[in-house]
């Protein structure tokens, strides 16, 4: 098993990670897709604006391509410090 | 060939496919009965957990709640996609490593307390049983429309074979027979959206169609949409009428209780490694966004549709003729969902025809003086009935009507199922197994199993009869529930090393204020009519019931964190423990030891 100080800074990795996936993660769907959408009101998408695609089709493809991300970037880190199964 | 034929033969052909395979994969052994052993690839635990998770709330009933509101309603597409973000970075990879079956043996050998391990078996099973009362709801309309029955009798029928299929395998039967059933289930809800997508846009794929240009008109899809309802006095579909402040807590609460429903966590230990447990989260949600993604083009399409049947010459123009109803084979949908209860119309005013408008909107009065019109009379369309409706109502052949029938019921099917399973793995393996009788039988604990499986879904069916609302409403109460109770004791056990009996007044106080708001709106235990407010007219601001989970969410931290500062710290061999959760390595071995 790796040491101690090994492992935290593993810990602290993945914790900053986590967060910027979720500032993204609230960003589209809360953001874009709630409470910012007045100010993208102005740009047009297919008979509407750009908040509406964010509330109904953005925000997944995001939420998808955040969990991949993720799992990639975790695996490599995992490596990165030793402790992969 | 009928169309009652063509159902039945399609909803035949795939039940005989799920009975097989799980007659092929019938679990042995207690840990094949819940966790099916761990070598599931994480391609196809992500199909079967999609399958699971996709019930009749997202394939029978969602879509029209978004057909009739809107952007308003993309809460639903947010929230429960959105919440496999949360899962995929603040609990799978770490509950696969602590490797038990469980999400109480989590919180309990976390918590090293008993106490915990009741009070999360009893938030598991609160959650899940009024999940299984917003299935029983699409049961009944799916099985009520395909024998073309009443929605009770169709309630009835459904749920004794739901009990029958969920006591025949336990879960390794369910994974394998689930994979099938998204393969039913996807193909039911794609095939008809890329027909009606071509029909009205030219564009063969449903989410594309959505934002393009509707052929008839000219105009993008979304702005002939918003023209014809308005016309009729109803509310724009792509503006922004909700209460934000709602809006944002109930997507806030359908994000939070996904990550904390038991059956879907449960399959997340299901997988060989952690590494696996992130992968699977993503393949979960490619799978289920393939609906999430057609279900707003799903919802648009069918208001359009539905607003040019009932006013065949324009929004101008006159309204249908009650003899075209009766006659035209065009409107046989309406007819056969009649008989169902769920849809009905009247010819109010006597003229022959079926003016269908908003009634309340006073913008409508004018017109309506003009028109002789003496209120909207197309008097119910449940929403739960859409997405059925739809192939019929778009003049599809019957080989896809019969499609979705088999479809719906496989969504309603799948989830009950994997409902009660983890209901039923909450009485027998934590509840008695766990505290009541730790020396029974695995013959006494596979019997208890089932036992619990028959009272869940006596009490969910009774209850169905008179649902606290549509299908998808119901079960958005079950996440709140899930979301103010078992999502925090996860996230602070992984992430903090709060103690035991911060945990446990956390758990209590998020459920027990979530459940007494959803009970005041709602009525006492969901019994019509023991309700002191509703949701137009809320206690707490303008949250409605549905969105207080998150409410109580917060609730949970708050009162764990301080509890836990104000009590002992943990002890080390739990500090240990939490250590080694943080950590892929040495996953194997901690499930071998179990």
């Amino acid at each position: 098993m790796a040491d101690k100080s090994s492992t935290n800074a593993y810990w602290e990795a993945n914790i900053g990670i986590i967060k910027v996936c979720l500032v993204i993660w609230a960003l589209v769907s809360f953001g874009f897709g709630i409470l910012l959408r007045p100010l993208l009101a102005g740009i047009p998408v297919g008979g509407t604006d750009l908040g509406f695609w964010f509330a109904q089709q953005g925000s997944i493809l995001v939420f998808l391509a955040l969990i991949f991300f993720y799992a990639w970037r975790m695996n490599r880190l995992d490596k990165e410090y030793g402790v992969e199964e | 060939m009928d169309q009652f034929t063509l159902n039945l033969l399609f909803v035949g052909a795939s039940f005989a496919l799920y009975i097989g395979i799980a007659v092929w994969a019938r679990a042995g052994s207690t840990s094949e009965f819940y966790a099916a052993g761990r070598g599931v690839h994480p391609v196809t635990n992500g199909m079967a957990t999609a399958a699971d998770w996709m019930s009749a709330a997202s394939f029978i009933s969602m879509a029209g709640l978004i057909a009739f509101t809107g952007y308003d309603n993309s809460s639903f597409l947010m929230g429960w996609t959105g919440g496999y973000v949360l899962l995929a970075l603040l609990l799978a990879p770490y509950l696969r490593k602590f490797g038990k079956y469980t999400v109480s043996e989590f919180i309990g050998d976390r918590f090293y307390s008993q106490s915990a391990r009741m009070v999360a078996v009893i938030c598991l099973i609160v959650a899940s049983t009024t999940y299984v009362i917003g299935q029983m709801t699409g049961v009944g309309v799916a099985f009520g429309r395909f024998l073309e029955v009443p929605n009770t009798t169709g309630l009835l029928i459904g749920a004794c074979v739901v009990f029958a299929y969920a006591v025949f395998g336990g879960m390794k039967g369910v994974t394998y027979t689930q994979v099938a059933q998204y393969c039913v289930l996807i193909s039911a809800y794609t095939i008809p959206a890329v027909f009606i997508s071509l029909q009205l846009t030219g564009t063969p794929i449903p989410p594309l169609g959505l934002f393009s240009t509707d052929v008839a008109s000219g105009e993008p899809l979304l702005v002939k949409l918003n023209q014809v309802i308005t016309d009729l006095g109803f509310a724009s579909y792509t503006g922004h009428h909700a209460d934000t402040l709602n809006m944002v807590l109930f997507t806030l609460s359908l994000m939070i209780g996904t990550a904390g429903l038991p059956h879907v966590i449960m399959r997340f230990f299901t997988v060989p490694r952690v590494a696996d447990a992130r992968w699977s989260a993503g393949w979960t949600l490619v799978f289920i966004a393939l609906l999430y993604l057609t279900a707003p083009a799903v919802g648009a399409m069918a208001r359009l549709n539905i607003t040019d049947m009932m006013w065949p010459n324009g929004t101008q123009g006159e309204a249908v003729a009650v003899e075209t109803i009766n006659n035209d084979p065009q409107y046989n949908w309406m007819l056969t969902w009649q008989k169902t209860g769920l849809l009905d119309w009247e010819d109010k005013n006597n003229d022959g025809k079926i003016q269908y408008y908003n009634d309340a909107n006073a913008d409508m009065d004018a017109r309506a003086a003009e028109g002789g019109w003496v209120g909207n009379e197309l008097t119910n369309f449940n929403r739960d009935i859409l997405v059925l409706a739809n192939p019929e109502i778009a003049n599809l052949p019957g080989w896809v009507i019969g499609l979705v029938a088999a479809g719906g019921l496989a969504a309603a099917l799948s989830t009950a199922a994997g409902l009660l399973l983890a209901i039923s793995s909450a009485v027998s393996h934590d509840l008695i197994k766990g505290a009541l009788n730790p020396g029974i039988s695995e013959k006494g604990e596979l019997l208890w199993a089932r036992i619990s499986m028959a009272v869940a879904i006596a009490v969910a069916t009774y209850l169905g009869l008179n649902p606290p609302g549509f299908a998808a409403q119901t079960v958005a109460l079950a996440f709140g529930l899930a979301a103010a109770s078992i999502f925090p004791a996860l996230m602070m056990g992984i992430f903090t090393k709060v103690n035991n009996k911060g945990a446990v007044a956390g758990m209590l106080a998020g459920l027990l204020t979530t459940l007494v708001y959803i009970f005041l709106h709602k009525g006492w235990f969901f019994i019509p009519d023991t309700n002191s407010f509703t949701d137009a007219d809320p206690l707490f601001f303008t949250i409605k019931s549905t969105s207080f989970g998150a409410i109580g969410a917060a609730i949970n931290f708050a009162v764990a964190y301080f509890v836990s500062k104000a009590t002992d710290p943990v002890p080390a061999e739990i500090q240990d423990l939490v250590e080694s959760v943080r950590i892929p390595k040495g996953a194997g071995t901690a499930a071998e030891a179990h």
